[in-house]
């Protein structure tokens, strides 16, 4: 195989395959996606695994991105620190997480993580109503996302404790026909 | 014990196959550590390398290595003669065990550096290729095990080892699953891999990797065919994008009319289709031309005007004969090189739409019983539409805008849902106040009937009296009222609907319905209108209609004569004076005139939709909006406002003019076609006028899943269309002087003089006994039990579904 690239070794290349839903060429194709991003930040040579980490606001203005109101959370929930600031790496896992490959489950844990706004591992009626009014951008009045948000949780909380654990929004999220075509992102 | 130095060994293999790349950034003791915290054994591996560096007795030990010789040798040259011994050591067999364990004893302090060196190059080698076999990873663990191995690995240490390594391939093939940061990921994988590149051959393992790779490039190059034709098909379903425009912003109930609309528009179509192409294109193709019958040229009476505007748009003058209406077809058998059956095709062709509406419009509705039945999981109704209504797809404002405008009326349709289902209902007043709206829409209904009948008695009277007596008033009264009623009728019913405080959804139905039977009554006077003036003709001209044939037939002949300057001859044999078509006299021809009345009819329907839309949406909406600023109380709010779209009566616009289109298309050939027209310019008319003028009801609701409503009163409409044309076909003779059917006594004859003509004998005696009644009233009767049967087992299915649902929950 005429393998002329010298981005990274094989072996990361391989070792990329092997945990992310994406070929070789895909990966390339990502790395330069990502590099387009800050081209003064990201070097040529990642073969000595340099730590270069590309802020928000580059990621969250990607044309794949940047009309998802929730952009931000998604950056977040990849995000090594948790502050939307991605290394390639963090890139990579979040667009094969994305990708039509990647199966249920593995969507429906990080669906979870990215609508649990406040990050204590449960989605409680405040995380609801933010999902909802980004939704529908505030068109709502609080009546109706307050109704709204009390029908989800009637329909879904099974443990009843008032709001929804990964086990609940997996059970709910499993049956749902449009779950896998709609988060999807292709890149 | 035993299997403990097993896993010792396997450990120290790990160790050993991992050095060598992590050589560079960690100490042997740290991932000594790393990989199972024996310190122990990782020394007397240590030692035992360097045993074989150092004592060539240890070839033999190394021999298992042999096959990553070669391999090895491509690496770090220097070191060569001490790997290859390590390899060759490797590969050796178990009966070499106690042989190592014999030199084990000697090892002690060797140097750290050369024992590093040896590692690494073997370890690079060993990653280039690892085919270790299972015994040489027994060989070394029980090499590196101090004095205790004695015994062969047992075989469950075997297995159980080959199931960890399973197990770690396994991790390896479903890494990607895991829901783990990156890091995590790589490093597990390295771990695992040097595991399993340790105790397994490398050859299998490559193998498996590049067919999963081939396997993933064609699951991929799958998954986008089928996406690509998924888009293609739907770019090829027209009007999709504006229909779904306007449903994110109006709601589905307001699109379910736009999808009905495109669904007429493909009926119309195929009716277009049958009627252009089998009647219409041959005729004039092969059909005798303009002017060379009687029935082909415009009287000369009328050629001065034939040709103006005015007449043409009348559909009188040059548009009346021609291919466009019934009396310009030759009743010629077959016309043509080809022997086209003339008369046959436009009967099959008319009998044949009819047929061919019935079915779709049947297969329709059953498609959507289908899909309603299918199942309407409601139970995280709200859930999903929050969690999976947003499409991560979407990379343009424009479609976002729409998804969130879409996302937002779905929410409000389901809390309208939510919010009827939650209404506490007093039960009496409820059904007090609903059987006095009924009462009331009952006597609208009769008033506006006996309007009705009322105004064409009168008019009927008005005719008996000759119309040039009255003014316009008089002349138009039948048409005025009618359409007065339809403007005022629905709005009345809809103030009156406010009383039964309906579910909108059921409260659309009932306006429907009663609107339905206004329009209903109203089409049922201009039928009866017009039989009564064919009746007429029928009743009274029957018999003078024969007389008249007569007549006229004497007349033409003596007319003819009279060209001739002689006596008139019963028998004449002299050739034919050539006379002009045009100056022929004509006798009447009642289908044509049947025709233009139902095509001036839609075409004066059309114009009135377009005007009031113009009118009633547009120019409203520029007044409020414009005007707004200089006016004493907000016309946005208040009166006027803008106009909400009215699903009502679109809807019973489209299926009456349906009906025109079924009723007239036996006599008018170019009605459907007439009709595609008026459908597409509609189309793009109405959605222009709804994103542009209208605004979403308060309250939008959605729409049934089905159309059924809609299907259910237009096959009702479609079966009293045919009604009036059936009932031409088989009890009025047609007009003797003008169609394809001229000469016959009866429409249908022309079955039967097909049946003689063109098919061999026996046919027409096996015809003759199948449409014997005595045949026919069984067959009915068979049809009428195994609607029955259908009818019983389907509903038992229904239950048995209902059951199995209950089951599931």
């Amino acid at each position: 195989m005429g393998n002329k690239q010298t981005i990274f070794t094989q072996e990361q290349l391989d070792a990329y395959q092997d945990c992310t839903f994406f070929t070789r060429k895909e990966i390339l194709r990502l790395f330069y996606r990502y590099r387009d991003l800050a081209p003064q930040l990201v070097p040529l040579d990642y073969t000595n695994k340099p730590a270069v980490t590309l802020p928000y606001e580059l990621i969250g203005s990607m044309p794949e991105l940047k009309d998802n109101p929730f952009r931000q959370r998604i950056a977040e929930v990849f995000s090594e620190h948790g502050d939307g600031n991605m290394t390639l790496d963090d890139f990579l896992d979040m667009f094969s997480v994305l990708s039509e490959m990647a199966p249920r489950d593995l969507k429906a844990y990080y669906a979870f993580k990215i609508y649990d706004f406040n990050n204590d591992d449960y989605i409680c009626k405040s995380d609801l109503e933010k999902t909802v009014n980004k939704l529908t951008r505030n068109e709502l009045t609080p009546e109706e996302v307050s109704l709204v948000c009390e029908k989800v949780i009637y329909e879904a909380d099974v443990d009843n404790d008032g709001k929804l654990s990964l086990e609940d929004f997996q059970h709910m999220i499993v049956r749902a026909p449009d779950f896998l075509s709609t988060f999807h992102i292709r890149i | 014990d035993g299997s403990d130095d097993n896993e010792e060994g396997s450990a120290v293999e790990n160790e050993e196959t991992v050095k060598g790349t992590e050589r560079k950034r960690a100490t042997p003791r740290t991932r000594r550590g790393h990989a199972r915290g024996r310190d122990r054994h990782g020394d007397e591996e240590d030692e035992d390398d360097e045993d074989g560096t150092r004592r060539t007795g240890h070839r033999r030990h190394r021999n298992r290595r042999r096959g990553r010789a070669a391999g090895n040798e491509a690496s770090d040259s220097d070191m060569e003669p001490a790997k290859a011994r390590k390899n060759e050591a490797n590969q050796k067999s178990k009966e070499d065990d106690e042989e190592e364990e014999d030199e084990k004893g000697g090892k002690s302090g060797k140097g750290k550096n050369e024992k590093k060196g040896d590692k690494k190059a073997d370890k690079k080698g060993k990653k280039e290729k690892a085919n270790k076999k299972k015994k040489d990873k027994k060989k070394s663990g029980s090499g590196s095990d101090s004095e205790s191995e004695e015994e062969p690995i047992t075989e469950e240490e075997l297995a159980k080892l080959k199931e960890e390594v399973e197990e770690k391939k396994k991790l390896i093939a479903t890494l990607r699953n895991k829901p783990w940061k990156m890091k995590k990921k790589l490093s597990v994988l390295k771990e695992a891999q040097l595991f399993v590149e340790k105790f397994e051959g490398a050859l299998g393992k490559g193998k498996g990797k590049k067919f999963y790779a081939y396997k993933v490039m064609m699951t991929k190059k799958w998954m986008k065919f089928q996406r690509d034709f998924e888009n293609f098909k739907t770019a090829c379903i027209p009007w999709e994008m504006k229909i779904k425009e306007i449903e994110s912003h109006f709601g589905s109930s307001v699109a379910s009319y736009f999808i009905f609309l495109r669904w007429m528009y493909g009926i119309n179509m195929i009716l277009f289709g049958l009627t252009f192409g089998l009647v219409m294109v041959p005729e004039a193709l092969m059909g005798k031309p303009y002017g060379s019958l009687p029935r082909k040229t415009v009287p000369r009476a009328e050629e001065a005007t034939a040709m103006n505007f005015a007449t043409l748009w009348d559909f009188s003058g040059l548009a009346q004969y021609s291919v466009l209406f019934y009396g310009y077809y030759n009743n010629q058998r077959t016309i043509g090189w080809l022997k086209f059956r003339m008369p046959l095709s436009y009967f099959l062709v008319g009998v044949g739409s009819i047929g061919y509406s019935f079915m779709i419009v049947t297969r329709t509705m059953a498609k959507n019983a289908n899909d309603d039945g299918g199942g309407d999981d409601t139970s995280f109704n709200f859930s999903w539409k929050m969690f999976t209504s947003w499409d991560y797809l979407i990379g343009n404002p424009e479609t976002a805008d729409n998804k969130f405008a879409s996302i937002t009326t779905s929410f409000k349709e389901a809390i309208v849902e939510e919010q009827e289902s939650r209404k506490e209902e007093n039960i009496h007043l409820t059904r007090f106040l609903r059987v006095l709206a009924n009462f009331l829409a009952l006597c609208t209904l009769a008033g506006s009937g006996y309007l009705i009948f009322f105004v064409v008695r009168r008019s009927q009277q008005f005719a008996l009296e000759g119309l040039e007596n009255y003014g316009w008033w008089e002349r138009n009264e039948v048409n005025t009222v009618m359409s007065l009623l339809g403007m005022f009728c629905p709005t009345l019913f809809d103030v009156i609907s406010s009383l039964e405080n309906y579910h909108p959804r059921i409260a659309l139905r009932w306006q429907l319905g009663r609107i339905f039977a206004l329009f209903l009554g109203n089409l049922y006077t201009f039928i009866i209108a017009l039989m009564d003036e064919i009746n007429l003709k029928a009743r009274y001209l029957l018999p003078f209609t024969l007389e008249e044939e007569k007549i006229v037939k004497y007349n033409m002949t003596i007319w003819e004569a009279s060209l001739y300057n002689g006596t008139i001859p019963e028998n004449s044999t002299a050739p034919p004076i050539q006379v002009d078509p045009a100056d022929v006299p004509r006798g009447p021809c009642w289908e044509t005139m049947v025709g233009q009345e139902f095509v001036r009819l839609t075409v004066s329907d059309m114009m009135t939709t377009y005007i009031t839309i113009l009118i009633g949406d547009f120019l409203r909406a520029v007044f409020v909006r414009f005007f707004n600023y200089c006016w004493c109380w907000d016309l946005e709010y208040g009166f006027p406002s803008y106009s909400e779209f009215d699903i009502s009566g679109n809807v019973l616009g489209l299926i009456f003019n349906q009906g025109m289109i079924w009723m007239g298309s036996f006599y008018a050939p170019c009605l459907p076609a007439i009709n595609v027209f008026r459908l597409h310019t509609s189309m793009y008319l109405q959605c222009w006028a709804v994103m542009c003028c209208n605004v979403p009801q308060e309250r939008v609701f959605k729409a049934s899943r089905s159309n059924n409503f809609y299907m259910a009163m237009l096959l009702f409409i479609l079966f009293l269309s045919t009604l009036p044309a059936v009932y031409t076909i088989v009890s009025i003779p047609p007009s003797f002087d003008c169609g394809p059917f001229s000469g016959k006594t009866r429409m249908y004859e022309v079955i039967s003089e097909t049946l003689e003509h063109d098919f061999p004998s026996w046919f027409g005696k096996v015809f003759g006994y199948a449409s014997n009644p005595g045949l026919i009233l069984p067959f009915i009767l068979l049809m009428v039990l195994s609607l029955y049967y259908l009818n019983a087992t389907s509903k038992s299915y229904k239950e048995a579904n209902l059951e199995l649902k209950k089951k599931l929950q």
